[in-house]
């Protein structure tokens, strides 16, 4: 095959620079499998120069054989590869290594090369057996320390290094192999966040600069947030792909990974973010099973006859972080929910948006029309029951606590004290105070299972005592224990 | 300091030593004889042919004379050193100091080649069953003369060697790859099971049960020129040829996947490696027997001293090792050492391996306690 890359012996090709290498990855129909167990089957994909493709995907999806297939370390039972219309599994090793390069998941790395030496073994593809390095060979190599910032470590031993910088210099091997396509496996997997997010970041101007970049990544947050495309792989085949806010879907999720996720906006990124819940969330809850755990702590009471149905409506009052909790936990096991009044822009507005919930959204910083209030009125009249989630009292706002006030099943939701949210009279006070002694308490954890007592108990169990949850104190004395669906918890919240 | 003059460096600084070893190792003996004079006479011992001479040779079987052609060879120093110490240095020393050194720079390099290949810190020369093939070679060779018909002692090791080498390398490979782990495991098997088949001949072997067991020991005694003549060119040329694929060894130590995506030829590449470090252990095995020790201690000294990276550890290796087998085999040959100063003392003579071991551990401890390791 004739081609700038196509012979080991070409001599074109010392002359072009790392940012001009480009060509298209091109997957076509690939089947692999190992054992007469089929790992790929008729996978067809197109990374273009300059597109960052994430591969994602349950454990045992084929992330990793489809990364090798394409590298060329595996050979495909059927289909072909293409990188800059040349056919990966057609050449040499030397060949395929100057149009691909791959950051592994993890590399022998335990002897003392100096990170300088480990970077020119990019350049092995294109050098000659018994030349020294030529000048094009060192600026490539100098070119790449510079790139993954690792100049200050050329002369330290490998060993020596962090693993942080170690995936650094393991990228400037890559980036001083000079290929048009780079593939990654993991490339974030051994790292903490701040390396991660290092890391990608690096891949990502790699990307701006022409690469065709594809990786694996099973951090669904850090593949929303950098790659430009997701492939959501699952049972050896592609299950979807496209942009990541359309593939990373809260409906995609829970079928491929047969789990429950949480799909938000990340306020801080503004990209997807996933957050998964544990199986007894979901819409399955076994309600009278956890009842029954409590039981020794009810006093012995009756509620072992009880076993609590999850409700079909619930309306939450509240804003924040703690109300985004709630609302996506709740939409989560399938009840339907309502949210407001919420001010417009609030991280809970956001979500509630996100995720298509029904919402009245006022304007921020003003008082509550009466059209707000008829709205919230009609949907708590709708609801089976209302949750107040770190509700902020103001003196424009705390007619609501009157609406509320009617409503009978009631949970309250506190991760800061009342008086963090405090900013009307005594008047306002008190009518919080009215709730909170009707309802039940409980963390944003546990409030699927506290809609769903609080209905059941509703009918024979109400009034002043009410108030036993499974967790009492704990919710306002240890905040840190309610996690809501950010991975990282937006500031001033 | 830039790599290319490190590697210089080093390997002049050990050829310079490996030089003055031998000096001295060809003075020490029961008759002492000055560094000097070693060296002049060594310098008289330098031949190099001048032209085509007509012989008369006889025909074998027949023995009928008959003309043969040869080479005419000239001196190119005549220093004035005695008859005496001219024999002494040229004929009878000279010849195997020449061998250790030979056997010790194949060995070593043959280690360094195999630990890199196998990322093994306990990979020797001999890993894939090479040592055992030419131990069976040998001893069937000297318990069955008439089960050998061709060439002796030397051409049955080698050929056991590079057999057993193959067979190995053949059993392990399986659809055009020959993954390590296996490469190692069917080395461990065939050198257990020609254990067994040299046991069975050495309770068969009779009167030769001591030449047998002596050779097996490793041995540099009754060395002649013809030996050096036999395994001086295949380890040099065998090693120039190593030397030129040191990246692709660097290349390896990241592991078979990385090297294919760096551009290394894999298989071939394994292939090419473990048949020429083969070849030098076989031709250093043949005809000094089984030297242990220098081929395992020596590639780590050396990666203790200069780093891993086999441009640089593959020369200085190959020379240390000489050094190495040059020194320790000095110590195993003397029987009475006289030194000037009217210094004269009496030792026993032993096997090398005995020597290797006995000083090149306590060294390799040493060194190991005053160094940080790094694997392989």
């Amino acid at each position: 095959m004739t081609n700038r890359y196509g012979t080991a012996d070409d001599e074109g090709l010392d002359a072009r620079d790392s940012s001009e290498t480009v060509g298209t990855v091109s997957v076509r129909n690939l089947k692999l499998s190992f054992d007469d167990v089929a790992i790929l089957e008729d996978i067809s994909l197109t990374v273009e120069p300059g597109e960052f493709v994430g591969f994602v995907g349950p454990n045992g999806a084929g992330k990793t054989t489809l990364l090798r297939a394409i590298s060329g370390a595996l050979e495909p039972d059927a289909g072909r590869v293409t990188i800059d219309g040349v056919d990966i599994h057609d050449v040499s090793s030397q060949a395929s290594s100057r149009l691909v390069s791959v950051v592994p998941q993890d590399t022998s790395l335990s002897f003392s090369f100096p990170v300088r030496d480990v970077v020119e073994m990019g350049r092995h593809p294109h050098r000659s057996r018994f030349s020294p390095p030529t000048r094009e060979d060192r600026d490539a190599v100098d070119r790449a320390l510079e790139r993954t910032r690792t100049e200050a470590l050329a002369d330290r031993p490998i060993d020596e290094v962090s693993g942080g910088q170690r995936q650094r210099v393991v990228l400037a091997r890559a980036v001083a192999q000079e290929t048009p396509a780079l593939l990654l496996d993991e490339p974030t997997g051994s790292l903490d966040i701040n390396h991660q997010v290092e890391t990608l970041e690096l891949v990502r101007e790699l990307v701006d600069s022409g690469r065709a970049v594809c990786a694996a990544i099973h951090d669904l947050d850090l593949a929303a947030r950098y790659c430009d495309r997701v492939v959501m792989l699952a049972d050896g085949g592609v299950r979807r792909t496209g942009a990541p806010e359309a593939v990373l879907s809260a409906e995609t999720l829970s079928d491929v990974f047969n789990s429950n996720a949480a799909v938000t906006e990340n306020p801080v990124t503004g990209t997807s973010t996933v957050t998964a819940l544990p199986a007894a969330e979901s819409a399955d809850f076994d309600g009278g099973r956890k009842t029954e755990t409590h039981t020794p702590t009810d006093g012995g009471r009756k509620t072992e006859t009880h076993t609590p149905t999850v409700p079909d409506r619930v309306h939450i009052l509240g804003s924040g972080s703690a109300a985004v909790g709630v609302v996506a936990r709740l939409r989560n096991a399938d009840v339907e929910t309502s949210l407001g009044p919420v001010p417009s822009g609030d991280i809970a507005a956001e979500t509630a948006r996100r995720l298509e919930i029904e919402r009245i959204e006022a304007p921020p910083f003003d008082s509550l029309s009466e059209s707000h209030l008829g709205e919230l009125e009609q949907a708590i009249s709708e609801s089976d029951a209302v949750v107040l989630a770190d509700v902020q009292i103001s003196s424009g706002n705390q007619l609501v606590l009157e609406a509320v006030d009617a409503a009978e099943p009631l949970v309250v939701i506190e991760t800061r004290s009342f008086e963090d949210r405090h900013f009307a009279g005594e008047e306002a006070k008190e009518l919080y105070e009215t709730c909170r002694v009707s309802a039940l308490e409980a963390s944003v954890e546990r409030v699927l299972e506290a809609v769903s007592r609080a209905t059941t108990e509703d009918v024979d169990f109400a009034g002043p005592n009410g108030r036993e949850s499974s967790e009492p104190a704990k919710s306002t004395t240890n905040p840190t224990e309610t996690n809501s669906p950010e991975s990282s918890n937006p500031p001033g919240r | 300091m830039k790599r290319s003059v490190r590697t210089v460096t080093w390997s002049a600084g050990l050829t310079c030593l490996l030089v003055a070893v031998v000096v001295v190792s060809a003075g020490l003996g029961s008759v002492w004889i000055e560094p000097t004079t070693v060296g002049m006479a060594i310098l008289n011992a330098i031949v190099i042919p001048t032209g085509i001479a007509i012989e008369s040779g006889s025909l074998p079987v027949v023995g009928w004379s008959v003309p043969v052609p040869g080479l005419e060879y000239a001196g190119v120093f005549s220093f004035d050193v005695s008859a005496t110490n001219q024999v002494i240095v040229e004929t009878l020393r000279l010849p195997r100091i020449a061998l250790a050194a030979t056997v010790g720079f194949s060995l070593a390099a043959a280690g360094t080649v195999m630990q890199g290949f196998f990322r093994n810190p306990l990979a020797d020369p001999s890993i894939i069953g090479v040592s055992s093939g030419a131990a069976a070679g040998a001893v069937a060779a000297i318990a069955f003369p008439a089960l050998i018909p061709f060439g002796g002692l030397h051409l049955a090791a080698f050929v056991g060697a590079l057999g057993t080498a193959f067979l190995v390398y053949a059993i392990a490979t399986e659809g055009g790859r020959t993954p390590v782990a296996t490469l190692l495991l069917a080395g461990v098997a065939v050198q257990a099971f020609l254990g067994a088949a040299i046991s069975y001949m050495l309770v068969y072997s009779g009167d030769d049960l001591r030449e047998a067991v002596i050779w097996m020991m490793g041995h540099l005694h009754n060395s002649s020129w013809g030996d050096v003549a036999f395994a001086l060119p295949i380890s040099v040329v065998g090693v120039l040829i190593l030397g030129g694929f040191t990246r692709e060894m660097n290349v390896l130590l990241l592991g078979e996947e990385d090297a294919h995506h760096l551009g290394v030829n894999v298989e071939r590449t394994k292939l090419f490696l473990l048949a020429l470090a083969s070849i030098i252990t076989a031709a250093g095995v043949a005809v000094a027997g089984v030297i242990g020790f220098v081929g395992l201690v020596v590639p780590h000294i050396m990666r203790l001293i200069v780093g891993p990276d086999h441009r640089i550890l593959l020369p200085t290796s190959a020379l240390a090792g000489a050094s190495f087998l040059v020194a320790t085999d000095t110590i195993a040959r003397l029987d009475s050492v006289s030194l000037p100063l009217g210094i004269e003392f009496g030792m026993p003579v032993v096997p090398v391996g005995i020597v290797t071991a006995a000083l090149g551990a306590p060294f390799f401890l040493f060194l190991l306690t005053r160094r940080e390791v790094h694997s392989v």
